[in-house]
């Protein structure tokens, strides 16, 4: 098994006030995935990303970045890490590209030579070249974003940390971002990526975690998160009663017949296999639907619903 | 900053630079940082108005009838309608006690505060900079600032009073009669004293602004401390503590005004501004190290 490109092993965060905001992760996230970090507000995401950056310290348990053991190897690896920790920040009276000089010059390793044109090439990437010598005090919310952005792109990076990347953006901007999340991982880099949108999560990651409460609640590929409810089928007809009779004599689970309608698991059962029965036994049929349970499900399933705060 | 060119485009490539491109691009955050120091506009501000206080000075004697006479107003103002050079000593004294003070808890007391509150401070970190290393660099910036502000004060000093009166040479505190040249020198290591005799403060600006998440606290508190240590200098009940004091040898440049120079309390001055550094520098590096960054 190749190494993972995050693993954390007993990470927990107990803040100075008692609060337990992280507790007993563990996190394995494969190289070369897009993973989705989910769970509610306050449910210890961000916590989560500023230990594994050693911003914030653990108070117990250890974790590897690209390998490499942290907050030691911080120095080395983090240069190959782009993150985006909870929105953007920078210095407003500063240009776009002025903000970005001072975050190479940062990186002690960092090519000097190369730097221009690395930082012109990271503004190109999300568009903001036009903006480059505005302000930051004048960007959009949006561009600011995709300055943040820009920022994890000023080296080759083998890990992407993002915390709710479009978050700001509009429409359009949320599809770019998408596409150079897309772009980057096609690229080989591991992605991993907080966010409270589950279409998002559904539309770019392969593998999923979600967080409640500071712990870790469920963990795998997408299929595998999804995997735990069976696929409904819901067959549209005058005739409800006899189409869910002939779903029973077809052996699917817990068919119900109720206006329009009949409902039952599919249970592995091909959905043409019903299809041809529904019309060998006449039943006339309107529509037929097979309805996978949707990450949301899932999420509100692992998580909770409703507005209570767990802590 | 280094002579030696990469020999490979380490943008491209994931091999470790070597050590020689690690120390040239120190210099990078450094250049960076003072970059950002002296062009901001609240800095700048703050220069211009240290720069203001020798030429009102020097307005103020050159329109005012009755000169004052000697013992009267800050020191040396008597003579400086003799010799103008003496204008950046009077300011100096001037400045001292507030100004200076204040332009410099600004700029330390902002340093990491300063980036906490703007959140900056978690992308610096992850860029990555090591902490001490930061550390290290916003010290440099804010002692480059304390220079630049004394030397901000003593060439307006020297300008409006070659510009007001008469210069030439002048009569040391000693009695000794130096050239003008000699009195440019002395008034250069003036400035470059009470431009170390801020090391201290700037300490504990640096100190302060791990504390906290906002700058203007920071600054406060270390404008506070500045005074408060004043003060305590002026009470005769407490001159047990007054050798230890960071502000107490402030005003000994006058020893630079002598002929023979005598250095030993220009020395102590240093070496108490060194103590009080280290002591600030350490217990900064304490806090910042082990602090969890959450801003």
């Amino acid at each position: 098994m190749t190494t993972p490109a995050l693993a954390t092993s007993g990470l927990t965060k107990r803040f100075r006030g008692g609060q337990l905001a992280v507790a007993d992760l563990d996190l394995s996230v494969p190289a070369g995935s897009v993973f989705g970090f989910l769970g509610p507000n306050g449910s210890g995401k961000t916590t989560t990303i500023r230990m594994l950056l050693g911003l914030v310290m653990p108070t117990r348990g250890s974790w590897e970045i690209l390998g490499a053991p942290m907050p030691g190897g911080a120095s080395q690896v983090l240069r190959r890490v782009g993150s985006l920790i909870e929105g953007p920040a920078f210095h407003p009276y500063l240009s776009g590209w002025a903000n970005l000089e001072r975050l190479d010059a940062a990186d002690s390793l960092a090519n000097p030579r190369t730097s221009r044109q690395r930082i012109g090439g990271a503004l190109e990437r999300v568009g903001l070249a036009a903006a480059a010598r505005k302000r930051y005090r004048a960007y959009s919310l949006g561009m600011r974003q995709r300055l943040a952005l820009a920022a994890t792109l000023l080296q080759p990076r083998e890990l992407l940390l993002l915390d709710e990347p479009t978050n700001g953006l509009d429409p359009q901007g949320t599809r770019e971002v998408r596409a150079l999340v897309r772009s980057l991982a096609e690229e080989g880099a591991t992605v991993f990526l907080s966010s409270h949108l589950l279409s998002e999560i559904e539309q770019l990651c392969s593998h999923v975690g979600v967080m409640r409460g500071g712990r870790l609640v469920a963990e795998g590929t997408l299929a595998e998160l999804g995997a735990g409810a069976e696929p409904r089928l819901r067959v549209e007809t005058p005739e409800p009663r006899r189409a869910a009779a002939v779903l029973e004599r077809l052996g699917l689970q817990s068919a119900s017949a109720g206006g329009q309608a009949a409902e039952a698991t599919l249970d592995g059962v091909a959905p043409e296999k019903v299809t041809v029965a529904l019309v060998e036994a006449g039943v006339p049929v309107r529509g037929l639907i097979v309805e996978r349970p949707s990450l949301e499900e899932t999420y509100v399933a692992l998580t909770g619903e409703g507005f209570d705060v767990d802590q | 900053m280094s002579t030696s060119s990469p020999p490979l485009d380490r943008a491209a490539t994931s091999v470790p630079a070597p050590a020689a491109a690690g120390r040239r691009t120190v210099g990078r955050l450094l250049r960076s940082e003072l970059g950002m120091v002296f062009r901001r506009r609240r800095n700048l501000v703050l220069l211009v108005v240290l720069a203001l206080i020798p030429v009102l000075i020097g307005m103020a004697i050159k329109l005012s009838s009755n000169s004052p006479g000697p013992g009267e107003g800050p020191p040396f103002i008597d003579r400086i309608a003799g010799n103008g050079l003496f204008l950046s000593l009077t300011a100096m004294v001037v400045v001292l006690p507030l100004f200076l003070p204040l332009a410099v808890s600004v700029v330390a007391g902002d340093s990491i505060a300063g980036e906490a509150n703007l959140g900056t401070l978690r992308y610096l970190l992850v860029a990555p900079v090591r902490r001490g290393r930061l550390l290290a660099v916003k010290y440099t910036a804010a002692l480059a600032f304390c220079l630049a502000a004394v030397l901000v004060v003593a060439a307006a000093g020297v300008a409006t009073g070659a510009a007001l009166f008469p210069v030439g040479r002048a009569t040391l505190l000693s009695g000794t009669t130096i050239a003008l040249s000699e009195t440019l020198l002395r008034t250069l290591l003036v400035a470059l004293y009470v431009g170390v005799s801020m090391a201290g403060l700037a300490s504990i600006g640096l100190l302060a602004s791990t504390l906290t998440e906002v700058p203007i606290g920071a600054m406060a508190a270390t404008l506070t401390l500045s005074i408060v240590s004043q003060v305590l200098d002026s009470i005769p009940q407490v001159s047990v503590v007054h050798p230890y004091l960071f502000t107490h040898r402030w005003l000994a440049f006058g020893e630079l005004l002598r002929d023979p120079v005598a250095s030993g309390e220009l020395w102590l001055g240093i070496a108490t501004q060194a103590a009080w550094a280290a002591v600030c520098l350490a217990l900064a590096w304490a806090r910042f190290s082990s602090s969890d960054v959450s801003s």
